[in-house]
């Protein structure tokens, strides 16, 4: 069979436009296009693994986000206790210390007044003093007015030493 | 545009093959002269076969070729070089050189000369090349005027799959980490024999494929490569298999050494048969036409029909096949290569067994090597 025998021409041929075109080929296209693909894929990886460590640090973000926030909001209602501790601390002290202030001056005139009165009462009793003995004067006065007056009187303080 | 493009070639491609049946069955007429019988073996022989002039139809017994240059190294006489048109279809004879009856130079004087000339298979595989290069350099510039990170267009983005899948179907799994070695051969093999098969199936195309000097030279290249890269391992075990008696490695060794021949030789056989069986079943489909024709015309033009739609299908078929043989030639390049340049350290569990990841599944699947063979 004329089919089963290799040809030399065309054996020849095949061969060399084979190397050629491999040789053409490798250097022209193969090189670019295989090198392309896999930039292509790293590049496509690499873009996923970027957008993954991107998803990744904005859900950690968030997260502290939340945790600020919580903390913040902590923060608020602790300054407003605290403020509100302070106001009634201060309202207390204040009212003290007025109660305080209102007792000291109410001792203080209560003081004077005991004071002002004692004052008083011993001027009336002087006042009083001086009014019974002017009134004993004029009495004593009056009644050893005549002689005989004072010679009864003289009697009667000499009747009393005798007595004595 | 583009579809209307490709509509209107898969119409002519019917037109002109069911055209150039006829133009067979007429050629097949005229180089008989008074010969009226169809004789379908020397249609479909012609067919197959090398020829001298690329001949595409006969228009009412004129024949409609293309001549091609004839090269001839003579030993005496030197190189010749002339238009294969001086034969006048083998009726004529020039410089001392003739063409027998099977369409083969001959030297007048008897002495054995070397044929390199271009015929119809080598202008069809120059026609190949050409649009090879044009085609991958252009769509090369486009990677690289466009970068990496764009999305492929027009033929680029046909091509990319295919490249891809090379790559990752036919390259990783069976050389590993060492693929990007081999890709520009791998990819070589599956495009010019891709291109060549698809050219094949053209009407007036020639068997190109179907020749076993084409398979032989290309499975020659695969050899040379294997052999190459062999490693010290591959050849330790080739030559000298590790805890083996050394009565088995009597057997073994010439058994192996056997092998390593027989794989390329197996590619050869297996692209060269497949094609032309191809080719050989859609003549014979057409022909039956006129085979039917010969006894009466009413019987050839009502099997016009049947004769048809068998030739559609195997055109289909052989659609597939192209792709297919394609592929095989280059992933069992791959695997043989893969044998090669194995590592020590899992060839000794699974010696005659080739072991592969898919690449995307994980799935792994044993491949042995009888049925990589048959």
């Amino acid at each position: 069979m004329d089919l089963l025998i290799p040809d030399l021409g065309l054996f020849f041929w095949t061969l060399l436009a084979f190397l050629v075109v491999l040789f053409i080929l490798r250097k022209f296209a193969w090189g670019p296009i295989v090198k392309a693909l896999q930039e292509r894929e790293s590049g496509i990886a690499d873009s996923i693994a970027a957008a993954e460590k991107v998803k990744a640090e904005m859900k950690e973000m968030q997260s502290q986000n939340e945790s600020l926030l919580i903390q913040a909001r902590e923060e608020r209602t602790q300054m407003l206790k605290e403020a509100k501790e302070t106001k009634d601390r201060i309202i207390n002290e204040a009212k003290e210390q007025a109660k305080t202030e209102a007792n000291k001056i109410l001792e203080d005139t209560r003081l004077q007044i005991e004071r002002q009165k004692m004052a008083a009462m011993t001027e009336v009793k002087n006042e009083i003093g001086n009014l019974a003995v002017e009134v004993a004067e004029k009495i004593l006065r009056k009644q050893l007015a005549g002689q005989e007056a004072q010679q009864g009187f003289v009697q009667m303080l000499a009747d009393e030493i005798k007595l004595n | 545009m583009l579809t209307i493009c490709k509509r209107l070639f898969a119409v002519l491609f019917f037109i002109v093959a069911g055209f150039s049946a006829f133009a067979s069955e007429e050629h097949a007429g005229a180089s008989h002269g008074e010969k009226k019988e169809f004789d379908a073996s020397e249609v479909i022989f012609g067919h197959i076969g090398d020829n001298h002039d690329w001949h595409f139809f006969d228009w009412n017994g004129h024949p409609f070729s293309v001549p091609l240059p004839v090269i001839v190294y003579h030993p005496q006489k030197g190189l010749s070089v002339f238009s294969s048109a001086r034969f006048h279809h083998g009726h004529e004879s020039y410089e001392g050189y003739a063409l027998d009856e099977k369409n083969k130079i001959v030297s007048e004087d008897g002495v054995a000369i070397k044929d390199f000339s271009i015929t119809k298979n080598v202008a069809s595989m120059l026609i190949s090349v050409i649009l090879l290069l044009l085609i991958m350099t252009s769509v090369a510039k486009k990677y690289k005027k466009n970068g990496a990170m764009k999305a492929p267009s027009g033929f680029q983005n046909a091509l990319e799959p295919v490249i891809v899948f090379v790559r990752d179907e036919v390259a990783k799994p069976n050389l590993g980490h060492k693929y990007m070695r081999y890709m520009p051969l791998l990819l070589t093999v599956f495009f010019f024999i891709w291109i060549n098969n698809l050219l094949g199936l053209l009407p007036g195309g020639a068997n190109f494929t179907g020749n076993i000097a084409v398979t032989a030279a290309l499975s020659l290249i695969s050899f040379i490569v294997i052999i190459f890269s062999g490693n010290k391992h591959f050849w330790g075990h080739l030559f000298n298999p590790p805890g083996v008696p050394f009565g088995i490695k009597l057997l073994l060794v010439p058994i192996e050494i056997i092998s390593l021949f027989i794989k390329p030789v197996a590619l050869m056989i297996r692209l060269f048969a497949n094609m032309l069986a191809g080719h050989i079943i859609i003549l014979s489909v057409i022909s039956m036409i006129f085979i039917f024709g010969a006894i009466s015309s009413y019987a050839g033009w009502g099997f016009v029909p049947v004769s048809l739609a068998f030739a559609i299908f195997m055109f289909f078929l052989e659609l597939l096949v192209a792709a297919i043989q394609a592929f095989i030639f280059t992933n069992l390049t791959a695997v043989f290569i893969g044998q090669a340049i194995e590592e020590a350290h899992h060839h000794d569990h699974e010696h005659e067994e080739y072991h592969a990841k898919h690449p995307v599944t994980g799935q792994g699947y044993n491949v042995s090597e009888q049925e990589i063979i048959a």
